[in-house]
C-alpha cells in the first residue's frame, strides 16, 4: 500500500476502536452534549453581554462546539497514545514495517472527523432545540477556523503525552490542565461574567484564543468572519507543540 | 551494550542458523530483553557487531521489517479489536502478508475470531500476539518470554503454536526462563546469566545426561542418607549387594540423575 492507502487502512481501524471505547464516547461525544443541554435550560432567555449581545443559547452552541472540537483532538489523542504507549502498541507497530507518522496521522485523522461530526451533531441541536441558526454562509470560514484549531490541538494533545508518565495519569492531567480553562476561557461561564483579570490571564492560552475565533466564524453578529491574531494564536501554539512532540514523543513504555 | 550506568550484557557471541529455533534461556535479568531489543533494532548498542538477516538492525529500514516479526515480552492488545480485526490491521501493514484466516487458523483461534481482544483469555491473547508478528509472513520470529504467567494447559498450546512455526521453515528466536520450555521447543539453547553467556549446546547436550552424577537416596536407621556417584551400577550393586547379605531393607531407595533443570540452576546460580 502507498502512504496515503496506509493512513486510511489506519484510520478504518482507529475509529472502530474509537466507537467501541465508552470513555471515547462519553467524554467526547456524550459529555459534550449534556454540558450544552445543562447551559441551555439554565441560561435560556438571557442574554450574554458580547459583541452586542448574543443570545444565551447562541452563544454556547459555538462555545460548546470548541469544548467538543479541543476534546476531540487534544484530550483523546493525549488520551490514547499514553494508553497504546503503555500498553505496547506503540512498540509493537514500530517493530512493523510500517512509517510511524501513518500510525499517527491515522489517530490526527480519527480526531479530525469526529470533531467535525461533534460540529454537526451540537449544530443540530442548537437548531432544532433551541433555532440557533446554522450561518451556512460562512462555512468556508468555520471550516478553515476548525482545522486550523484540529490541527493544533492535535500536536498539543501529541506533546502531551511526553508529560504523562503513565495510563492511570492521563486522565487527571489532561482534566486538570483543561477543565479550569473552560471555565476561565468562557465556554461554560459567560465571558460577560468573568472578570478582566480572568479573561487576561485565560489569553495566554489557546483555548480562549480558539473560542474566540470560532465564535467570530460562527456567530454573524460578531466581527469579521475569520479572526486572524486569535487563529495565528493558536496556530503559534501547536507550532510549539508540533515541535516539542517531534523532541520528546516517545514509542516504548515508560513503565516497565 | 549498556543500559544506564550499568553493561547489561557484554561479549555475548551468538549465531543462529536459518530455519531453526533458537532458545536464549536464563534467569530474569539476565540481560535477555535487552539482547533481543537490540537485535529487533529496538536497542542502541555500544559496541560490538550484530548482523539479523545480512543488516545491522541500528540501521535497518523497512525492508528489512518486512522479513521479521516480533513478539514483545509485554504487549497488550487493542481491547477494541477483534482477533480477526487485529489481524487485518497488521496485515496491511506489509506487501505479502498470509491470509488472515491461515494465521487464525496456525494459531487456533478459529472459534474466537469475531471476539474482541478483551474477551479473550491470557494465553489467548498471546496467541494473537504471536498471529500478528506472524501475518506479515516472516523469515525470522523474535519471541521474548512468550509463556511466561501461562497456566500449564496454555503454555501447552502456545508450545503447540511455536512448534507449528518451526514446521514452517520459519527461524525462531525465543528468549524463555523456563528450562522445559527450552528443552521441549529448541534446536539448540544459550544459557545466559548475569550478562554472560554460560553454556551453549542442543538441549542434550546440555543436559549432560550421561557424563552427569547419580543421586542414590535412602533411609538407614531413620536417617536420610544420600551419595552422589558418577558410577550408579557399581555403587547400587554393592550397596543392595551389602543390605541383603544383611538381609536389610534400603527403605525409600531412590536413583536420579541430574534433570536439565539442574544444570540449569547450577549454571545461572
Amino acid at each position: 500500500m502507498n502512504g496515503f492507502a496506509l493512513v486510511a487502512h489506519q484510520f478504518r481501524y482507529d475509529q472502530k476502536a474509537f466507537w467501541r471505547n465508552p470513555a471515547s464516547v462519553f467524554f467526547t461525544v456524550m459529555f459534550p452534549v449534556i454540558v450544552f443541554l445543562i447551559l441551555a435550560v439554565v441560561f435560556n432567555g438571557e442574554t450574554v453581554n458580547v459583541r452586542g449581545g448574543v443570545a444565551a443559547t447562541t452563544y454556547y452552541v459555538p462555545a460548546i462546539m470548541s469544548l467538543s472540537i479541543i476534546s476531540a483532538t487534544m484530550q483523546t489523542l493525549a488520551m490514547t497514545l499514553v494508553i497504546a504507549r503503555e500498553d505496547g502498541r506503540l512498540k509493537r507497530g514500530r517493530g512493523t514495517p510500517m512509517p510511524p507518522w501513518v500510525f499517527i496521522a491515522g489517530r490526527v485523522g480519527n480526531s479530525i472527523v469526529v470533531a467535525l461530526m461533534m460540529l454537526v451533531l451540537l449544530a443540530t441541536i442548537g437548531g432544532l432545540l433551541y433555532g440557533v441558526s446554522v450561518p451556512w454562509e460562512r462555512l468556508p470560514e468555520i471550516l478553515l477556523t476548525l482545522v486550523v484549531g484540529a490541527a493544533s490541538f492535535c500536536c498539543l494533545g501529541i506533546a502531551l503525552t511526553a508529560a504523562i508518565p503513565s495510563q492511570d495519569a492521563a486522565a487527571a492531567i489532561v482534566n486538570a490542565l483543561l477543565l479550569p480553562l473552560y471555565f476561565l476561557s468562557g465556554v461554560f461561564i459567560p465571558e460577560d461574567q468573568l472578570p478582566n483579570g480572568v479573561i487576561s490571564f485565560a489569553d495566554i492560552f489557546p483555548v480562549r484564543h480558539f473560542f474566540d475565533a470560532f465564535f467570530d466564524a460562527y456567530v454573524p453578529a460578531g466581527g469579521p468572519a475569520v479572526s486572524w491574531d486569535n487563529l495565528a494564536v493558536v496556530a503559534a501554539w501547536g507550532v510549539a507543540g508540533l515541535l516539542l512532540a517531534i523532541k520528546f514523543f516517545r514509542w516504548t513504555p515508560r513503565s516497565g | 551494550m549498556s543500559y544506564g550506568a550499568t553493561e547489561a550484557v557484554r561479549g555475548i557471541d551468538l549465531e543462529v542458523d536459518r530455519g531453526e529455533v533458537f532458545a536464549f534461556l536464563g534467569p530474569n535479568g539476565a540481560g535477555k530483553t535487552t539482547t533481543v531489543e537490540i537485535l529487533e533494532g529496538y536497542r542502541r548498542r555500544t559496541g560490538g557487531e550484530v548482523t539479523v538477516l545480512g543488516e545491522d538492525p541500528q540501521r535497518a529500514g523497512r525492508e528489512w521489517r518486512e522479513r521479521i516479526g516480533i513478539v514483545l515480552q509485554s504487549g497488550r492488545l487493542d481491547p477494541y479489536l477483534t482477533v480477526r480485526e487485529s489481524l487485518d490491521l497488521y496485515a496491511g501493514y506489509f506487501q505479502a502478508p498470509l491470509p488472515t484466516e491461515d494465521v487464525i487458523a496456525l494459531i487456533g483461534l478459529e472459534g474466537k475470531a469475531d471476539e474482541r481482544a478483551s474477551r479473550l483469555s491470557g494465553g489467548q491473547q498471546r496467541r494473537l500476539d504471536v498471529g500478528m508478528a506472524l501475518v506479515g509472513d516472516p523469515e525470522l520470529l523474535f519471541l521474548d518470554e512468550p509463556t511466561t504467567g501461562f497456566d500449564p494447559s496454555a503454555r501447552r498450546q502456545a508450545w503447540d503454536v511455536i512448534a507449528g512455526l518451526r514446521d514452517l521453515g520459519k527461524t525462531v528466536f525465543l528468549t524463555t526462563h523456563y528450562m522445559d520450555e527450552a528443552q521441549r521447543l529448541a534446536d539448540r539453547v544459550t544459557i545466559i546469566a548475569t550478562g554472560q553467556i554460560v553454556a551453549q549446546g542442543t538441549p542434550g547436550d546440555l543436559g549432560e545426561r550421561d557424563t552427569g552424577e547419580t543421586t542414590i537416596r535412602y533411609r538407614a536407621d531413620g536417617r536420610e542418607v544420600v551419595l552422589q556417584t558418577t558410577d550408579p551400577v557399581k555403587t547400587l550393586h554393592e550397596l543392595t549387594g551389602a543390605a541383603l547379605a544383611k538381609g536389610e531393607e534400603l527403605e525409600g531407595l531412590e536413583v536420579t540423575r541430574p534433570s536439565l533443570e539442574d544444570v540449569y540452576l547450577e549454571l545461572t546460580k
